[in-house]
């Protein structure tokens, strides 16, 4: 895998992010960064902070304190609004799909294409969606049923190509293949590479390390809502990264 | 065996041909309960049930329930309930008939019947619907208490500021513009009526037209020609049989003796004139329009549909469900006044009992219409519809001779019914 460089300015960057529900510091003055086409892998327990940390750069949540930076320069994040108009697109662990809708319709919930009098403009809509698919999964066919027909896999690629489609810059995947078959995971697991390539940072929240070492450049592990520490996949071991996320502890530095 | 083997495949082709129609059939299994219904009380009335004179009534009664029903349908979509579209529509008829009786005429100085009376007073009582309506959003949006409980309070409130308003008096007669969008006090007439029914299937079949181009241009699948064909031609004749039969009620002599004397005129011998479509009708009609571009068409409609199938998602996809919530409960109390124009225009006066009970009627027709309760799936024809079944089933057993409470406890029972139907239905086809 080719280095990442990491010279320029980061894509995003999270300074200093906390924030806390009823007392308990879910997210405490945590900072990841993450560089063009770059894949930022981030490990942990249940409720390490992961995907708290994420939803603030997706506009879920909104940040105690802490700054956000795209391309060097602070943005405020206070709605899945700005998120988007920072380019910034997040795939849910629970997809975030409006089951009685079709695919086109949740392809662009929230951004819908409309005609010159307002009105959606969904034979045009269908139409996009089904370039994009032709793209990402041939084999989708289902265009007129509500996403609640689909299968696992199907229903993961209605939420991937979501993102695609809006040309992110930043994307955020919060386990993609946790829900998927062996071939579906692999599907995925290309869509990375290729989206790598084309310059897109990826932040990917998994459980599964082998995974993260395969398709991650680098990775940063939270414990109790702080961060152990982020370091680059090939330095460490599939054993260093668990002691990191079990005892919190950083690995002896091999270089 | 030869002979199973052909039935099974005319069987086949039969159903093919049906499916190239794409007919909705939920909507077709409701066409054919409410036709059913009709045929069932023609035979048992001997014929009356079918008659111009009761499909007209029929269509009139139906009206002020059928758009509240609409906005229901909004409601319902989004996981909430409203309990007090009754209450809400008698606080709106309250707020207009003070208008058109006290404020015009007094106050502002214009007199009785003056032409702006009332516009002045429609206006008012829209804008004050929405306003309520919106007040109830904003309570249930944004202090996120839940509609059940804002509305069982406004159920209590509004049926009582309507009481206060009014000081608890019917008032009336209403102003005599107003009165026109009370059904059988204004009709379009034989003339009009047509011109309205040959405008309407040109717009339904200019629809059929455009939506297929549409489809040809981004090279989707289209139904065969014949199936469009076939689908104009339901259209047409269902609109102009509508038309046929509301023109066919005619107008007593007495009434248009009286007509002509007031126009200076003597009436000629034999001469008759039919009622044809009312303006109620029309306004139920322009509504239904709207409200189904709005659901379908729009993306308020989009976003209230995602955020009945799934909150949490229309969020994360930047939609403002709080916001929504206030603009579906603007959107009912601007219905609710709408039917308030209607009921009361019907009634020619406001009466403190106008609307009791409308809640239970409304939720009924939406929920007999195919809106569930869980919330993301309903259309506004179904609500329409429903209150059509309903209303049918009441007068149906008025006119056999059923007593009131038994007539409540028969729609009771086609309530439950209804819903154990839809449940069978979405069993089956998995939606």
């Amino acid at each position: 895998m080719a280095k990442v460089d990491r010279s320029g300015t980061p894509l995003v960057e999270l300074r200093n992010i906390s924030i806390a529900f009823g007392g308990v510091h879910a997210v405490d003055d945590v900072s990841v960064d993450l560089y063009p086409g770059e894949v930022v892998g981030l490990l942990g327990h249940n409720g390490a902070g992961k995907s708290t940390l994420i939803k603030c750069l997706s506009g879920a949540y909104q940040a105690d304190s802490g700054e956000v930076f795209v391309d060097g320069k602070k943005v405020s994040i206070r709605n899945p609004r700005d998120a988007r108009d920072h380019n910034i697109e997040t795939i849910y662990q629970t997809l975030a799909l409006a089951d009685n809708l079709d695919a086109a319709s949740n392809l662009f919930l929230g951004r819908e294409i409309t005609s010159g009098i307002g009105l959606v403009d969904d034979a045009r809509m269908e139409a996009e969606t089904r370039k994009i698919m032709g793209r990402l999964n041939p084999n989708f066919r289902k265009f007129n049923a509500p996403v609640s027909a689909l299968s696992g896999g199907q229903r993961q690629s209605v939420a991937i190509s979501r993102a695609v489609y809006f040309n992110a810059r930043i994307l955020i995947m919060d386990e993609p293949t946790a829900a998927l078959g062996v071939e579906e995971t692999r599907m995925v697991a290309e869509l990375i590479d290729e989206l790598k390539r084309q310059g897109l940072g990826i932040f990917l929240i998994d459980h599964d390390i082998h995974q993260v070492k395969t398709l991650c450049d680098r990775a940063s592990v939270m414990k109790n809502g702080k961060l152990v520490g982020t370091v680059d996949v090939d330095d460490v071991t599939e054993d260093d990264l668990l002691g990191m996320i079990i005892l919190g502890k950083q690995p002896e530095k091999a270089a | 065996m030869t002979d199973t083997k052909e039935t099974a495949a005319r069987a086949r082709k039969k159903q093919s041909a049906f499916a190239a129609l794409e007919i909705d059939t939920r909507l077709l299994g409701m066409i054919g309960a409410f036709i059913a219904v009709c045929l069932v009380f023609n035979i048992l009335t001997e014929g009356r049930f079918l008659t111009p004179r009761n499909v007209f009534n029929l269509t009139i009664q139906t009206v002020s329930v059928a758009i509240m029903a609409t906005g229901m349908v909004f409601v319902i979509v989004t996981r909430h309930i409203d309990l007090s579209v009754g209450a809400l529509l008698a606080t709106c008829s309250a707020v207009m008939a003070m208008t058109q009786t006290m404020v015009v005429p007094e106050w502002l100085g214009l007199g009785l019947g003056h032409p702006l009376t009332a516009p002045i007073a429609i206006a008012v009582g829209c804008v004050a619907g929405m306003a309520i309506g919106a007040f109830h959003g904003w309570l249930i949006g944004y202090l996120t208490i839940p509609a059940f409980i804002v509305t069982l309070g406004g159920l209590l409130v509004w049926r009582n500021v309507a009481w206060h308003l009014t000081s608890g008096q019917t008032i009336g007669p209403l102003d005599e513009t107003f009165q026109l969008f009370g059904g059988i006090n204004g009709t379009l007439g034989e003339t009009w009526s047509w011109i309205f029914g040959i405008v309407a299937v040109l717009a339904a079949w200019f629809g059929l037209f455009t939506a297929r181009r549409s489809k040809i241009r981004h090279e989707f699948k289209v139904k065969p020609i014949w199936a469009e064909l076939v689908l104009g031609g339901l259209i047409a004749s269902a609109i102009l049989g509508f038309v046929s039969l509301l023109t066919a009620y005619e107008i007593p002599t007495r009434r248009l003796e009286r007509i002509f004397e007031a126009a200076g005129q003597v009436m000629p011998e034999g001469h008759t004139q039919g009622y044809g479509v009312p303006i109620s009708v029309l306004v139920l009609i322009v509504v239904a329009i709207i409200m189904t571009i709005v659901a379908q068409r729009t993306r308020l409609g989009r976003y209230i549909f995602a955020t009945g199938g799934n909150p949490d998602a229309a969020a994360l996809a930047g939609i403002n469900t709080r916001m929504l919530t206030v603009k579906v409960f603007m959107i009912m109390g601007l219905l609710c006044a709408i039917s308030a124009v209607v009921a009361s225009a019907r009634q020619t006066f406001h009466s403190n009992d106008i609307g009791t009970l409308d809640e239970l009627r409304v939720i009924a027709a939406a929920v007999i219409g195919g809106t569930a309760l869980a919330g993301g799936s309903g259309t506004i024809y179904g609500a329409i519809l429903g209150a059509l079944i309903m209303q049918s089933l009441q007068s149906g057993m008025a006119m056999v001779g059923v007593d009131a409470p038994y007539q409540n406890i028969v729609v009771g029972m086609v309530l439950v019914l209804a819903v154990f139907v839809d449940i069978l239905y979405r069993r089956r086809t998995g939606d």
